[in-house]
């Protein structure tokens, strides 16, 4: 995509999708979509300085760990833009006691995804986003059995 | 996103549609600013029965309309807000901040 404020409906729409098919929850299917959307607009205010036209590279898969002998599946989303460098020191959020505006996106992402990692490659901000299903309820037992 | 206004005893309600998000929350900024800076409006509604989604963008203008609305001795109400609204309010931990009702006929007798 475009580091175009118009295009994030679009990448909304098809990460809410993707996450449909891999059977998340409602809920979790709707803190994927304001993660990566917080994690997009936060490229195109900071990286790109909102500047629009600027490639971002958005890439989605399907995931498989195991854990403890069990196997666990999910949904990874990369993001990687040619910005300005990342500076760790301000991706902490904030203390959300301060009723202020601005500060909140990284604060959304951290509490909806199970990891949040940001690195730099190759001249490249990345950041890499993941959300695994939670395991299913154990099936309940027929009565008289 | 779309904004409509109607005007109700003096006051303004705002009906909002759509996502707010960072194409669209200047917009909803612009016009929440207008009606308590600049009209003096006593009471401010936010409509948000039909916003499906709204960033943190929009909670940081929300945040400013409050913030304005108390400098100026006036009020802000949300209602009608959507499970995905609601969501991202208890996220901020502004659920309490902010004056929220169920729906208008509630919003209108606060």
């Amino acid at each position: 995509m475009e580091s175009n404020p118009q295009a994030l409906g679009l990448v909304r729409a098809a990460i809410e999708r993707a996450t449909e098919v891999l059977h998340f929850h409602e809920e979790e299917s709707r803190a994927i979509v304001r993660s990566v959307d917080e994690a997009l607009a936060n490229v195109i205010r900071h990286a790109y300085r909102g500047k629009s036209g600027l490639p971002i590279e958005v890439t989605c898969r399907h995931l498989h760990r195991t854990q403890d002998g069990a196997c666990a599946s999910g949904i990874e989303i990369v993001l990687r833009d040619s910005g300005v460098r990342a500076d760790p020191a301000k991706m902490k959020g904030r203390s959300l006691e301060e009723v202020r505006p601005g500060g909140l996106g990284l604060h959304f992402m951290r509490q909806s995804m199970d990891e949040v990692e940001f690195s730099r490659k190759k001249g490249k901000n990345q950041l890499r986003l993941v959300k695994y299903l939670a395991p299913a309820a154990p099936a309940t037992p027929p009565e008289g059995e | 996103m779309q904004i409509a206004a109607r005007a109700i005893k003096g006051w303004t309600i705002l009906d909002l549609s759509g996502d707010i998000d960072l194409s669209h929350s200047p917009a909803m900024r612009k016009a929440l600013l207008g009606e308590i800076k600049e009209k003096h409006t006593p009471k401010v509604f936010l409509n948000l029965k039909n916003v499906r989604y709204i960033d943190s963008s929009g909670i940081a203008s929300l945040v400013e309309g409050l913030k304005a609305s108390r400098d100026q001795g006036s009020r802000l109400i949300l209602y009608g807000l959507s499970k995905s609204v609601r969501e991202v309010m208890q996220l901020s931990r502004l659920q309490k901040i902010f004056e929220i009702y169920e729906d208008e006929e509630q919003a209108l007798a606060s």
